[in-house]
């Protein structure tokens, strides 16, 4: 890394927290340039929670040196909350008042006058779509417009690093896209985001850094296109409805990864128009009709399971799904 | 900024945001509130000719019982409404709100603080009711002096501070607004085996000390006295003692694991 320590809005050497016996961080490294978006990807229970929650002053670490917006953690909390702003996993607003009073109870917080107060309120409610449900209850607010609450009372105090801790899990696919659009909007105004997902694509989208954490340590560290390098390319899969059909390509197609429970077959490809016609030729000379024919280009997905154990299954497209979870695959089906 | 500046200003924001609370859900507080009116009325007019007989070495009436009464009921008050201290920081606790609050560049102290002035705000208003019940229906001071006003004041308003940081210790600690609830039960409990009504040693040899070794009893004859000029004894001190050890108490409890981090 050559950026020296004050141009890093998040730095942590050696990171280490346990709870009684069970590892959750086991020294972690990160160092997030201001300005950017930083994605810490994992599975569930991988640690990111417990990352965050640590570098926005709520936990305490075991072991390690951390600074965020130049201050240290272990000495200067205070200054650290003045510089952040964090949206948990759980909507932190109060359900008993309305939006805008979780607005104006925010501005009062950060000492704002009355004025300023209720001018940024109105601005932030405008900006994240509350306007109109600005006077009622935030308990009657949809998930959706919870998540938006919650992250427009972070951004009321104008701070320069956010914290979000898997800002879309539960959102529906519009909300998430609506929330991706507004983290954008942030980075482009300068803030540095530090992001915690389960959600490839998520962390695809809007990362400029990505570390994989699994376990309690980072297992892979880079941007979402030096990760996919890490894994074997891409493949086009073909699917077939009928066994007799399928066992007769599988032998006269010999340089293929078979899947016999799904009937479908894998051959390896780049996913260039050369390359998919070559292909398709083979095929018709071997006179082999698949039901199917899909291109299969490498995404995290392949990266996120191949380091985090699941390499297994990591070409298969049948793969333990997460509930809820829109990874799509990028592929696209003839 | 200054320390204590910032101290006011938070703890005013977050005191504005539990009053809030109070005003717009009011059946909160007056489903507290319903317990001692109804305790009241239920003693006063149902079981009052009998219970008279036990006070005053008999030939005393049902309003020689109101007055005996009374008082205990207005220190009841402060236990039946302190338990909305619990849910609403066990609400707060387990919404994530305080994990925000925690991560703000607010100062510490100011949710707590909030919960307690609004708490005891609170219980004061409460106060104001029940005694306006009991005027209604025929409570008078026999020959309080405003000294003797003023100090019954100060001690209820004590004893509510006492409770309330019980209870926000108890809302820290249960995991859920319902646990809350449940776990300050107590204090509701408490006064029906105090000397609130009944005296005390009417009561059973074997029970007398749970009456009389509890907060409820030594501040409720200390009240007692103090409006209605019977013997206090050394109740009040027992009952000061009793105010500051549990507001000690529930300060450092709830200060720790406010400190301790998050559940």
């Amino acid at each position: 890394m050559t950026t020296t320590t004050h141009e890093l809005a998040i730095s942590a050497t050696g990171l280490c927290k346990a709870y009684g016996d069970k590892t959750v961080l086991d020294g972690i490294d990160l160092a997030v340039p201001t300005g950017t978006v930083f994605s810490l990807l994992g599975p569930n229970g991988a640690g990111k929670t417990t990352a965050v929650k640590i570098l926005s002053t709520l936990v305490t670490s075991d072991a390690g040196e951390l600074r965020v917006g130049g201050h240290d953690l272990a000495t200067d909390a205070h200054a650290v909350r003045a510089a952040i702003g964090v949206t948990g996993q759980f909507s932190a607003v109060d359900g008993l008042i309305t939006g805008e009073e979780n607005m104006l109870l925010m501005a009062d917080l950060h000492h704002l006058s009355r004025q300023e107060g209720r001018r940024v309120a109105a601005e932030l409610l405008e900006r994240f779509d509350l306007t109109e449900a600005a006077k009622k209850p935030a308990s009657t607010y949809s998930g959706g417009m919870k998540r938006r609450l919650d992250l427009a009372m972070t951004l009321v105090g104008d701070p320069r690093i956010i914290f979000l801790d898997e800002p879309t899990t539960g959102l529906d696919p519009r909300s998430r896209h609506n929330m991706w659009g507004i983290i954008r909007e942030l980075v482009s105004g300068g803030t540095t985001v530090f992001l915690t997902t389960q959600y490839l694509d998520e962390a695809d989208e809007l990362a400029d850094h990505i570390a994989v954490l699994n376990d309690g340590k980072l297992v892979a560290e880079g941007s979402a296109e030096e990760l996919k390098r890490l894994v074997p390319g891409g493949h086009v899969r073909l699917r077939f409805t009928d066994p007799d059909t399928y066992r007769s390509a599988a032998t006269a197609l010999r340089e293929v990864t078979r899947f016999d429970e799904t009937l479908s077959l894998q051959i390896p490809s780049g996913g260039s128009q050369r390359e998919l016609r070559s292909i398709l030729d083979w095929l018709d000379a071997a006179d082999i009709e698949a039901d199917e024919l899909t291109v299969h280009t490498p995404d995290l997905d392949d990266v996120f399971f191949a380091l985090t154990g699941g390499a297994k299954v990591a070409h298969q497209n049948n793969r333990p799904s997460q509930p809820g979870v829109p990874n799509q695959p990028k592929e696209n089906v003839r | 900024m200054s320390t204590l500046s910032l101290a006011v200003r938070d703890s005013s924001t977050m005191l504005r945001r539990n009053l809030l609370h109070v005003r717009r859900y009011p059946s909160m507080t007056l489903n507290l509130l319903l317990t001692p009116i109804m305790l009241l009325l239920l003693f006063v007019y149902v079981f009052g000719n009998v219970m008279s007989a036990g006070i005053g070495g008999g030939g005393a009436d049902r309003s020689d019982y109101i007055a005996y009464l009374v008082p205990g009921l207005l220190v009841m008050t402060i236990g039946s409404t302190v338990i909305g201290a619990a849910i609403s920081v066990s609400m707060d606790m387990t919404e994530g709100l305080i994990a925000r609050f925690r991560t703000m560049a607010v100062y510490r102290g100011s949710v707590l603080i909030g919960h307690v002035v609004g708490s005891v705000l609170q219980v004061l208003a409460s106060l104001v009711l029940v005694g306006a019940v009991a005027v209604a229906i025929g409570f008078r001071s026999t020959d309080a002096t405003v000294l003797e006003w003023l100090a019954a004041i100060g001690l209820l308003v004590l004893f509510a501070l006492a409770l309330t940081w019980i209870a926000v210790g108890m809302g820290m600690a249960s995991p859920n607004p319902e646990a809350a609830s449940n776990m300050a039960t107590p204090l509701i409990l408490l006064p029906l085996i105090s000397s609130a009504f009944t005296p005390a040693d009417t009561m059973p040899g074997w029970f007398r000390p749970i009456a009389e070794y509890q907060p409820f009893t030594p501040t409720i004859e200390t009240l007692r006295g103090l409006l209605l000029g019977t013997e206090i004894g050394n109740n009040w001190w027992i009952a000061l003692a009793w105010c500051v050890g549990l507001t000690v108490l529930g300060y450092r409890w709830s200060t720790s694991q406010f400190n301790r981090g998050l559940k």
